[in-house]
């Protein structure tokens, strides 16, 4: 019979038993309403073992590939380590490799964790000041083949405890503490001819440029369109570097979008949610990638959703739940 | 007799009728904010979890789920009006969806045996 361990007890499952069911049964709380695997009340993520894919059914990709699984339709193989869906993430310690000025406000820090790192580009870390004090930032980067090096974007914030050090204090060749990589928003391989909309503010587009480079990578054949959005031209950055891209792949289209008064030549005028929409009238089919002010994805979500996106195939991390932090990227 | 939820086409057709009805419930003025600031992934197994109750498809829901499920919405003054907008854009969805009348008024009648929990009464 195989066994379920759970905050670091173990328990038999028994024959025909959902872990659901078992979990229960020796008085774990686990929330659940319809036991159908739909309503995805019940799901959790094996931390260690595999599930069988019919646990998955019904879910996100990025939720599957990250081996989430509903525990009210798993009847388990193999011993597997579960956690509830929000756990807390685990910490590595990490070596500051560089920090370069991408503009006048934000910079990007390369960081080394001390042992390879699986992530996808567009999850994010917790970047830790000291350890009572961390925040979120997601990760522009791409893993390669010889290293696990992450870069992330950091906004200076007013008063930013965290974007305020590092800013001002952090250097090349510190050590820091991050966490391992969450959330959902990322590229998963399959469709190549899906249209890919990416839709950030500010520095929201850390994620977002990871993702792209990921799409790219895998040979995305579909359009793929980024609308990046600030108040300035200030306020943008990686300019050239997506004009570039733009340049390399056809089927990359990059669209600065300005949401204050001048609005110079090669900028689209308007808010970075404006433009989109005005460019788009019918998103069914299309998958949808969103980062950045909290508003703006909220009210992305729901309006590129109006126009035919299914929910499934919208994208966005606007916190993790049970930290009730805000959004990783811009803080 | 096969369910209506197979009749349909099972799970593929519902996550179909789950974009097309959450879309008018988010059109739909009487009812739209009580859709406000939720979880938009969330809130669409939650439906599709309904509309596979109500369709006759796989479903564990009791009416004391149904009560917890609503109780902070009847405190936020859901009432039969809201209820009522409900069915009629499921019953707008299931016509869009080719669903004959009878059958869509057979789906009516299984909504009206939850409202009392919905509602809290």
């Amino acid at each position: 019979m195989p066994k379920i361990t759970f905050g670091g007890q173990t328990y038999e499952c028994g024959e025909n038993k959902t872990v659901l069911e078992c979990l229960t049964a020796q008085g774990v709380p686990v929330p659940s309403a319809c036991h159908a695997g739909i309503c995805q009340s019940c799901m959790m993520r094996a931390v260690k073992g595999r599930v069988p894919a019919a646990a998955q059914s019904g879910l996100k990709p990025t939720l599957a590939a990250r081996n989430y699984f509903l525990a009210c339709i798993c009847h388990p193989k193999e011993d597997i380590d579960v956690a509830y869906s929000d756990e807390v993430l685990q910490k590595y310690p990490a070596d500051v490799l560089s920090i370069t000025r991408l503009n006048s406000e934000i910079v990007c820090v390369q960081l080394r964790p001390s042992q390879p790192m699986e992530y996808k580009p567009g999850q994010f870390i917790r970047l830790y000041k000291d350890d009572k004090t961390s925040r979120f930032y997601s990760l522009a980067s791409v893993p390669d083949r010889d290293n696990c090096n992450v870069q992330i974007h950091v906004r200076k914030m007013p008063h930013g405890t965290v974007s305020g050090w590092v800013h001002d204090r952090l250097r090349a060749g510190d050590m820091v503490k991050i966490s391992e990589s969450a959330g959902e928003c990322f590229y998963v391989p399959g469709h190549p001819e899906q249209g890919l909309l990416l839709i950030g503010t500010g520095c929201g587009l850390a994620p977002l440029y990871g993702i792209i480079q990921d799409a790219l990578a895998h040979g995305h054949r579909g359009p793929i369109q980024l609308y990046h959005g600030s108040l300035n031209v200030g306020g943008l950055y990686l300019i050239e570097e997506l004009k570039a891209l733009a340049r390399a792949f056809p089927n990359f289209k990059y669209v600065p979008c300005i949401s204050g008064a001048e609005v110079p030549p090669g900028f689209a005028a308007g808010t970075v949610l404006e433009v989109a929409l005005a460019e788009h009238v019918d998103l069914s089919g299309w998958r949808i990638f969103l980062c950045g002010n909290p508003e703006m994805v909220s009210n992305a979500k729901r309006e590129t959703f109006l126009i035919g996106a299914s929910v499934s195939d919208i994208y966005a991390d606007p916190f993790l739940p049970t930290i009730g932090s805000a959004p990783p990227a811009c803080q | 007799m096969s369910s209506l939820y197979e009749q349909l086409g099972g799970e593929p057709a519902i996550n179909a009728a789950v974009d097309i009805f959450y879309r008018k419930v988010l059109k739909d003025d009487r009812i739209k904010h009580f859709f406000d600031d939720i979880d938009m992934a969330k809130q669409a197994a939650k439906q599709k979890a309904f509309l596979t109750m109500v369709l006759g498809g796989p479903n564990k829901y009791t009416g004391l789920d149904m009560r917890k499920g609503h109780a902070h919405l009847v405190a936020r003054g859901l009432n039969d009006s809201h209820f009522d907008a409900v069915v009629e854009n499921l019953g707008a969805t299931l016509k869009e969806l080719k669903v004959p009348a009878e059958k869509i008024a057979e789906v009516a009648a299984l909504c009206e045996t939850t409202r009392n929990d919905v509602l809290g009464r």
